[in-house]
């Protein structure tokens, strides 16, 4: 692999689960992330790795359990309707303690959908989507570089709070193609004293998510619940372009931060003094820098490919103090950096 | 042991020393105590991964002094294959019931299956949903009470029982099916005898191996226990009739290694 080379959204994320030492892959077909899919059914096995092809998403995510149990780095890439299935095995991986990666596609629900790209799984990334308390820090790339890099920075957080990571994206990102720098393989993996390995010369190791007696449940819960405050604290990731003397700052992530980009260039052309904080972790939210930016004054533009999800997020670290304007599309219908820009010029 | 020169039969030792949770006369003690022994005697304690799942089996990896983990409800043949692709020196066997391999683990045990993924299956058919107080299973038999079909199973309401064995048998992945029974000593140690024979097709590195065993459940049957394995015998067997259905040339070759 030469150190630069192009590369499409999703081919970056199974390159950039290779260099972090994926040993495992499991995938059933669902657009828009077939080729993320199609590339491992390739690569895995040129690389001595695990790959399958599943029966379902259902089956993908409990191999991913499975391989993961067994002390493998492993993930499954899907896009939402079979994300919405993978949430209870999600949820047994929180509650197991278990590390994996986990990349949804996104496009356009509920239901069958369309195809195209959207951002209406925000809340169920960021609100557990699965069942009981538990929460998944969920990396938020919006180039394919951060594709590539997110993928990789998603193995080590799973390993080093034994926890699922999601990278979520979009369609539109997925099949972009853009310049990418290869990082360097991850050459040595964490132990894992865990893990199902066989019985040997050790006391056996038991993986599960429930305790034999009940009353020993909170105390275990309890455990993992200052593991994910641990997590919030540490991992908050956003970049800031242009915040410095903003009176207006967008809020975009993914796609929609490219479109915000554009917009927020053309604002300022217009001497309206736009800046930009894309979330890089979407959970945990950068809260605290936008709760400093709305104690200056600004005002804030959530822009994103959905009914209105992160925008509440937005809404929480804000409060009722300043403006909030949600612009948006959905159906599977970009966001462009013309509707980003009225919805600025409305606020100046 | 000083004392115990003549105990010709105690407890395997890869079972833990604790009582296990099973209601009067259910059939799992046995099974996991057969598993015990065979896995013993093959000596596989370093080596074999319990791979529990939704039921009564639950805390199977509670009872084996062996590498063991939870699995969601039907799920456990996709868990277990994981285990195996990733490391396959490792011998995982799946304990599952009615609820999660007939009804909503069909399409994992079928596809295992059929990838001839080279684990072993252990399915306690007790034709009803154990832990969850009786409701009606695949395998609940026509006419039979259900807490979910209290005036008895009818074709009307809920179809026909399924015969997973014979399904299984007609795919080319597997190496190894067969139905056993536990209504009598003499069937017990048949079961033990298919019970190791499975996990020697899986040493062997042969396609899936599956062995379906009658149990007994007579709490939800409404069966006192001590009439329980004569019901089934009487009742289930008929339904689901005791044999092989697959035996592929290399898993017949390793019958004169088992002991039984």
């Amino acid at each position: 692999m030469p150190e630069r080379t192009l590369m499409g959204g999703n081919i970056a994320i199974a390159e950039g689960a290779i260099l972090a030492g994926c040993g495992a892959y499991f995938g059933y077909p669902i657009t828009p992330q077939n080729d993320l899919l199609e590339h491992m059914a390739r690569r895995m096995p040129e690389e001595d790795r695990i790959f399958l092809q599943t029966e379902s998403e259902l089956a993908a995510i409990n191999m991913v359990y499975g391989a993961a149990a067994a002390g493998f780095r492993s993930m499954t890439s899907t896009s939402s309707p079979g994300f919405s299935l993978q949430q209870e095995g999600i949820s047994y991986m929180a509650g197991s303690e278990i590390p994996a990666v986990i990349a949804n596609i996104m496009r356009a629900g509920p239901g069958l959908g369309n195809i195209g790209g959207a951002q209406g799984d925000y809340m169920q990334c960021t609100r557990g989507g699965g069942h009981g308390d538990y929460y998944l820090i969920t990396l938020a790339p919006s180039s394919v570089q951060d594709m590539l890099d997110y993928t990789m920075l998603a193995f080590e957080l799973a390993d080093k709070y034994r926890n699922p990571v999601l990278v979520m994206a979009d369609g539109f990102l997925g099949q972009v193609v853009e310049s990418v720098v290869i990082r360097e393989r991850v050459k040595k993996l964490p132990e894992k004293k865990w893990a199902i390995t066989g019985a040997a010369g050790r006391p056996k190791n038991i993986i599960n998510s429930f305790e034999m007696n009940p009353m020993d449940h909170p105390a275990r819960i309890k455990l993992i619940l200052q593991k994910f405050e641990r997590m919030q604290r540490n991992e908050v990731r956003y970049e800031g372009l242009e915040l410095e003397d903003a009176d207006i700052v967008l809020v975009a992530y993914g796609s929609v931060a490219r479109s915000a980009m554009t917009a927020m260039q053309e604002a300022r052309l217009h001497k309206i003094k736009v800046g930009l904080l894309r979330p890089i972790t979407v959970l945990p939210f950068p809260y605290q820098p936008l709760a400093d930016l709305a104690g200056r004054g600004c005002k804030f533009v959530a822009a994103e490919m959905s009914a209105g999800q992160m925008v509440e997020d937005v809404r929480i670290a804000v409060g009722n103090r300043n403006e909030i304007k949600l612009v948006n599309s959905w159906g599977g219908v970009p966001l462009t950096a013309d509707e980003i820009f009225e919805a600025i010029d409305l606020l100046a | 042991m000083d004392g115990f020169e003549d105990m010709i039969f105690g407890r395997p030792e890869i079972m833990e020393d604790r009582p296990t949770h099973f209601c009067p006369g259910c059939g799992h003690g046995i099974t996991q105590r057969l598993i015990g022994e065979v896995l013993d005697e093959l000596d596989l304690q370093e080596r074999a991964v319990c791979v529990a799942s939704i039921g009564c089996t639950v805390t199977a990896y509670a009872y084996f002094k062996v590498d063991g983990l939870e699995s969601a409800h039907g799920r456990a043949p996709a868990v277990a294959t994981a285990i195996k692709r990733c490391r396959p020196e490792l011998v995982p066997f799946t304990l599952q019931g009615d609820g999660d391999l007939a009804s909503i683990g069909t399409t994992e045990i079928v596809h295992a299956a059929a990838r001839g993924e080279k684990i072993t299956v252990i399915f306690a058919n007790n034709a009803t949903y154990g832990m969850t107080g009786g409701q009606l299973a695949p395998t609940t038999l026509i006419g039979m009470y259900s807490a979910s079909t209290p005036h008895g199973r009818t074709v009307e309401q809920s179809g026909y029982p399924i015969r997973m064995s014979e399904m299984l048998a007609t795919l080319d992945g597997p190496s190894y099916i067969t139905r056993v029974s536990l209504h009598n000593p003499a069937n017990v140690r048949k079961a033990k005898k298919a019970i190791e024979l499975a996990f020697r097709a899986q040493l062997a590195g042969l396609g899936l191996s599956f062995v379906e065993v009658l149990s007994m459940c007579p709490i939800n049957w409404k069966v006192e226990p001590v009439k329980a394995r004569q019901w089934m015998a009487d009742n289930m067997i008929p339904q689901f009739p005791l044999g092989e259905f697959k035996c592929i040339p290399e898993v017949e070759a390793l019958k004169k290694e088992v002991k039984g």
